[in-house]
C-alpha cells in the first residue's frame, strides 16, 4: 500500500491555480524528488501535504496511511508521522538547540542528530534557535530535528539552499540516515547531486505533475526544457 | 517570623530557593512592608537600612575595587491581602567596583496591595553593576507596582538592569527607568512581562548616551491575553560621538488584549546611531506550523513560544 497517495489535486487563490489536478503516489521509505522551476508550485505541495500556510484544497484529497488527512490539523498529520522541514525556518527566541530537538519525546539523542548534520554538539546545543544563527546553521539544525523526530514521511523543501556546496555530504547524510530509518521523504531540490539520490522524481510544472521516472531522466526532461513555464502544451497552465 | 516563612516560601515563585539566603557568603536583606525581617551584610558591602512609617529606606555602597563575589539578595514584600510598601534605596559602587544584585518582590496573597520603589543608583568609572528585580504577585491582580528608578553609569562602567514578571497576575504597573551614561560604558536594559486578566501594563526605559561610544540596548518582550493592556515606550539618545543604541520590543498579543509600543529615538551627534525595532501582533504563524509539525498541539506551541520569548 502507498504511504502517500495525493489525488487530482487542485489548489486556487483566487483566480491563480497553483495546484492543478496534480496527482502522486510515495511509497512507504521511498525518497522522491520534486523538480521545478521557482514558482511551479513545489512548496505549496508540500504544505497543502502539512496543512501549513494556510493552504486547504480546492479538490481533491491527499491519503497518508490509508486515511484522509486533509482535513486535519498539523499535529493530528504530524501525530500520523508526517513532517516537514522549511526552505526558510522560524527563529524562536528563548528556546535552546538540545529544547527544540526535543519538543517531541522521540527518544533520539540531540547531540548524535547535530553531528550527522555537520555540527559540534558542544557549539550548539546551548545556543538559542533565534536569529544570532545563520541560515545555513539554521536549516542544519531543522534537519537534525527532523531525524529526531524519525518521522514516516519528511517533507524537505529544498534542505539544500543557503548550504555551502561543501556541505552537500551532510544534506545527502540526513537523506540516507532518514531513509535508513524507514522514512518516506518528498524532497524538494534544485541541485541535481541531491535530487540523484532519490528513488524517483517527477518534475512539476503550472502546478501539475508533468512527468516521473528516474531522477536522470527527469532531469534530463527538465534540462531539455525552454522557458521557465512550458507553454502550456504540457501542463495546461496557459 | 510568620512574615519571613511566607516571603522565603513565595521566593519559590520567583525562581529561587529560600537556602540561598541562609548561604554563608551571600548578603541579603529582607522587609516585609516596614519590617526589616533579616539582613546580613558581606566584607566591602556597607548597607544602612532604616524602617520608616510606610516601608525602608536604604543606602547601599560597594566601596573602590571591591568586587561581591555573590548576588546580593533583596527581598522586598507585602504577605497580607492589603498593605503599602514604599522602598527608598541608594545605590553607589565606587570606581572599579562589581555587584550583582537580585531583588525579589513577593505580593503572594495580594488583594488590594501597593508597592511603590524610588532608587538612585550611581555607578563610578569602570564598575559593574547588574541588577535584576523579579517579581511575583500572586493569583487576583490586586497589586499596584510603581518602580522608579535614576541610573547614572560612569566611564567604562556597565549597568545590566532586567525586570521580570511572568508568573502569576500583575496587577498595575508602571515602571520607569531613567539612565545616563558616561564614555565607554554599556548599558543593558531588559524586562519581561505576562499580562493576563484586566492588568495594566506601562514600561518607560529611556537610556542617554552622553558620553562618546556609549552603547545601550533596550530589550522588552510582552506576552499579554484576556483584556490585558500594555504601552512600552523606549527611548533613546544619541548625543555624542561613537554613541549606539538600539531599541527592541516586542509584544505578543491574544484574545482581547490591547498594546502599544512608542519607540523613541534622537541623535544630536552626527556620530551617533540608534536605531529601533518594534513589533506587536498574534503569535506568529510560521513559529506556531513549524512547532504543530514537531507534533505539539497549538495551545502547547503558543505556550513554548509565550515562554521563550519572555526567558
Amino acid at each position: 500500500m502507498a504511504l502517500l497517495e495525493v489525488d487530482n489535486l487542485s489548489y486556487h487563490a483566487g483566480e491563480r491555480r497553483i495546484i492543478e489536478g496534480l496527482s502522486l503516489v510515495i511509497d512507504p521509505g521511498e525518497v522522491h524528488a520534486l523538480i521545478g522551476t521557482n514558482g511551479t508550485g513545489k512548496s505549496t505541495l508540500a504544505c497543502l501535504i502539512m496543512g501549513c500556510g494556510g493552504c486547504r484544497p480546492s479538490g481533491g484529497e491527499i491519503v497518508f496511511a490509508g486515511r484522509r488527512i486533509d482535513e486535519l490539523a498539523i499535529h493530528e498529520r504530524a501525530a500520523l508521522g508526517i513532517t516537514m522541514a522549511w526552505q526558510e525556518p522560524a527563529r524562536f527566541e528563548g528556546l535552546t538547540v538540545r529544547e527544540y530537538l526535543a519538543l517531541k519525546k522521540s527518544g533520539a539523542d540531540p547531540a548524535a542528530c547535530l553531528v550527522m548534520v555537520g555540527l559540534e554538539p558542544v557549539r550548539y546545543l546551548d545556543r538559542l534557535v533565534d536569529k544570532a544563527l545563520s541560515g545555513g546553521e539554521r536549516k542544519r539544525i531543522e534537519l537534525a530535528s527532523v531525524l529526531a523526530l524519525a518521522p514516516r514521511l519528511a517533507l524537505l523543501d529544498e534542505p539544500d539552499s543557503g548550504i555551502d556546496m561543501l556541505s552537500t555530504g551532510d544534506i545527502i547524510g540526513v537523506i540516507e540516515a532518514l531513509k535508513e530509518g524507514g522514512a518516506a521523504i518528498l524532497l524538494i531540490t534544485h541541485r541535481e547531486e541531491i535530487a540523484h539520490m532519490a528513488d524517483r522524481a517527477s518534475l512539476l510544472c503550472g502546478g501539475r505533475i508533468i512527468c516521473t521516472g528516474t531522477p536522470v531522466a527527469v532531469a534530463e526532461r527538465y534540462r531539455e526544457r525552454r522557458c521557465i513555464v512550458c507553454d502550456g502544451t504540457e501542463c495546461d497552465y496557459a | 517570623m510568620h512574615e519571613l516563612e511566607t516571603i522565603l516560601d513565595a521566593l519559590r515563585e520567583t525562581g529561587e530557593d529560600r537556602s540561598v539566603l541562609e548561604a554563608p557568603g551571600t548578603a541579603h536583606l529582607v522587609a516585609e512592608g516596614n519590617a526589616i525581617l533579616s539582613a546580613r551584610s558581606v566584607p566591602g558591602l556597607e548597607v544602612d537600612t532604616q524602617e520608616t512609617t510606610t516601608g525602608i529606606a536604604a543606602t547601599v555602597l560597594v566601596r573602590e575595587g571591591v568586587r561581591i563575589e555573590h548576588p546580593v539578595h533583596l527581598c522586598f514584600g507585602v504577605v497580607h491581602p492589603r498593605g503599602l510598601q514604599k522602598i527608598r534605596m541608594d545605590l553607589r559602587l565606587e570606581r572599579g567596583a562589581a555587584a550583582s544584585f537580585i531583588a525579589h518582590c513577593l505580593f503572594p496573597r495580594a488583594e488590594k496591595v501597593r508597592h511603590e520603589m524610588e532608587a538612585t543608583v550611581d555607578i563610578g568609572e569602570d564598575a559593574e553593576f547588574d541588577y535584576a528585580e523579579v517579581h511575583f504577585h500572586g493569583p487576583f491582580g490586586g497589586t499596584t507596582v510603581i518602580p522608579r528608578s535614576t541610573v547614572t553609569v560612569g566611564r567604562n562602567g556597565r549597568y545590566i538592569g532586567s525586570f521580570t514578571l511572568t508568573t502569576g497576575r500583575v496587577g498595575i504597573l508602571d515602571l520607569d527607568t531613567t539612565v545616563h551614561t558616561s564614555e565607554g560604558s554599556i548599558t543593558e536594559l531588559t524586562a519581561r512581562v505576562l499580562g493576563s486578566g484586566c492588568d495594566r501594563i506601562t514600561i518607560r526605559e529611556s537610556v542617554s548616551l552622553d558620553g562618546d561610544n556609549a552603547r545601550s540596548i533596550i530589550k522588552t518582550r510582552i506576552a499579554l491575553k484576556d483584556d490585558a493592556f500594555a504601552e512600552v515606550t523606549g527611548v533613546t539618545e544619541g548625543n555624542a560621538a561613537g554613541a549606539r543604541g538600539h531599541v527592541d520590543c516586542m509584544e505578543l498579543l491574544r484574545d482581547r488584549a490591547v498594546a502599544r509600543a512608542v519607540p523613541m529615538v534622537s541623535v544630536t551627534n552626527p556620530l551617533a546611531k540608534v536605531t529601533h525595532e518594534a513589533a506587536i501582533g498574534t503569535v506568529d504563524r510560521r513559529q506556531m506550523e513549524t512547532l504543530m509539525a514537531h507534533g505539539l498541539s497549538p495551545d502547547k506551541a503558543v505556550d513554548i513560544i509565550v515562554k521563550g520569548m519572555l526567558r
